[in-house]
């Protein structure tokens, strides 16, 4: 409860700071119009030559554009601002500023900033995800909604586990913007599944950047062609990750000294 | 100062400017790996994606079997890499840092070190581009019609679509003047290249009014002619056609450079100096 009350005062601040600079908004619709406008057209050239890509479907394919967009807008929403955030503080020293608060220090830098803008992907990529699974329709049970939402879930952590240990490198290296990014630009193939890629690919966009989890699986999980084995191996890796990276966490405090001090 | 001399200073000019780019870019290995994943994914992604395709529908699509897609895209990413800039980031921050200043103060034009710039951090990435292209062409096996003829005309196109690309990209980086929000037209910029100039799919496998566009304005003569006419895919016509086009397409943006650069620095007004 405590968390919710926190994030809901930090979603306030972004708000009132955001809304003096009402143009973003307009220019953030544009740009998020022409990204997923981008992203149905080259579906729409790709699926005029044939009626499945790999064993995909254009309705499941739609669903995974929908995942791809609502993932990317959490990432841009609050986990990607709140990791550079954090990244700056430990290099200037500002954070022990948030260390001297009375809360969970891994949970102030995980939601001390939020891109609202950010919600019109978020927005899209739920609409894009519905429009799918009315179309889908009769073939969508309980079992797979459930599924679905599970590995969402479990994607989500995972997502979060990897920038926050990739964040915490930078109490010890100096440079570590550059690890973001390259997690950002290897997202981009999360909008095809990955069990188009040959072996090589789909083990590091699975297992070195967990890509695959973000996107490809949960849209599996949608369509129902997720065993209980992968389901539970996906719920199981969110867990391990969680913990992995509460404890780099917990390690790169205690390396931390300030700035100042 | 005659046209001899001024044409040494500048060999001089650029010179200087490849020890300070080699320089920089040893100083930036991790920017070098991000860039480098940024070049090779999409291409490799659109590859495998045309792939599956062909292979799903009987081996063949618009023309392209598994392996022409492959070499259409290992050439595209060649090409692309060779061609590519990153001027519209560039200026956005000299002008909101106010650094286009210490241009200004230079005597010559300050395209003139873009360009140097540009071309000496190429030869340090081609060469690492090659041998990534190289290893994708034994997990790949591209398969491609290469002639004498075409691979000689080639090397005229590649020369005029970087000079092309350049110029225009160059023109369109002047819109940090007017504006501070450059992602937006740079976004638009994007999207047209990315249809209309082969990058989601070989031109070829569009309907016809969308080659009809792409052929009148520029973007396919920026990347996808060179890909096609090294592949062999085109007519000793079709290259002509198409190398005139290009030197067409580059009077036009020597005309739009020029204006654009004008207009501009008369609107800066040095923010930060």
């Amino acid at each position: 409860m405590n968390t919710l009350r926190l994030m809901a005062v930090f979603f306030r601040v972004s708000v009132l700071n955001e809304t003096a600079y009402r143009v973003n908004f307009f220019v953030q619709l544009f740009q998020s119009l022409l990204e997923l406008g981008t992203a149905l057209a080259g579906l729409a050239v790709i699926f005029s030559y044939t009626n499945s890509l790999g064993d995909w479907s254009p309705n499941e394919m739609l669903a995974l554009v929908g995942v791809y967009f609502l993932v990317g807008g959490v990432i841009s929403l609050v986990i990607q601002p709140g990791m550079s955030a954090l990244i700056d503080a430990v290099r200037d020293g500002t954070l022990d500023f948030t260390l001297t608060k009375p809360e969970d220090a891994q949970l102030l830098v995980s939601i001390q900033r939020v891109a609202i803008w950010s919600l019109l992907d978020l927005l899209m990529g739920a609409g894009v995800l519905a429009a799918a699974l009315i179309r889908l329709g009769e073939n969508l049970g309980a079992r797979q909604a459930a599924g679905f939402i599970g590995m969402l879930l479990a994607g989500g952590v995972i997502v979060y586990s990897f920038w926050l240990i990739l964040a915490s490198l930078s109490f010890w290296l100096v440079r570590v913007e550059n690890l973001l990014e390259i997690f950002q630009s290897m997202y981009q193939a999360g909008r095809w599944p990955v069990s188009l890629y040959p072996g090589w690919l789909r083990f590091g966009l699975t297992f070195i950047v967990p890509v695959a989890f973000a996107t490809s699986i949960p849209a599996q999980a949608l369509t129902g062609r997720l065993g209980g084995t992968t389901l539970l191996g996906a719920a199981g890796l969110a867990i391990l990750m969680f913990a992995l990276a509460r404890l780099v966490w917990r390690l790169g405090l205690r390396h931390y000294s300030g700035a100042s001090a | 100062m005659n046209l001899l001399e001024e044409l040494r200073s500048l060999a001089r000019l650029y010179g200087q400017q490849f020890r300070t780019t080699f320089a920089t870019m040893l100083q930036y290995r991790a920017s070098l790996l991000i860039w480098m994943i940024a070049q090779v994914l999409e291409p490799l992604v659109y590859l495998i994606v045309w792939s599956t395709v062909s292979n799903g529908s009987g081996g063949s699509v618009g023309g392209y079997t598994a392996q022409g897609f492959a070499a259409y895209y290992l050439a595209f990413m060649l090409v692309n890499q060779v061609t590519y800039t990153w001027i519209m980031w560039e200026y956005e921050y000299r002008i909101r840092q106010g650094a286009l200043s210490f241009a200004l103060l230079k005597p010559v034009h300050p395209i003139h070190a873009d360009i140097s710039e540009n071309l000496s951090s190429k030869l340090i990435t081609l060469p690492i581009l090659l041998v990534v292209a190289f290893i994708l062409a034994l997990i790949f096996h591209p398969a491609a019609a290469l002639t004498v003829w075409a691979l000689l005309a080639f090397i005229p196109a590649l020369v005029l679509a970087f000079l092309l690309r350049f110029l225009l990209e160059w023109t369109l980086a002047q819109a940090a003047f007017w504006t501070t929000r450059v992602s937006a037209t740079n976004q638009v910029y994007f999207l047209l290249m990315l249809f209309l100039a082969g990058q989601i799919a070989p031109l070829t496998l569009f309907p016809r009014w969308i080659q009809i566009v792409a052929d009148i304005l520029p973007f396919r003569w920026m990347l996808g002619f060179p890909v096609e006419l090294v592949l062999g895919r085109l007519t000793q016509a079709q290259a002509l056609e198409g190398l005139a086009a290009q030197a067409v397409w580059l009077a036009v943006s020597l005309v739009l450079v020029r204006l654009a650069w004008r207009a501009g620095v008369r609107v800066y007004s040095a923010v930060g100096a």
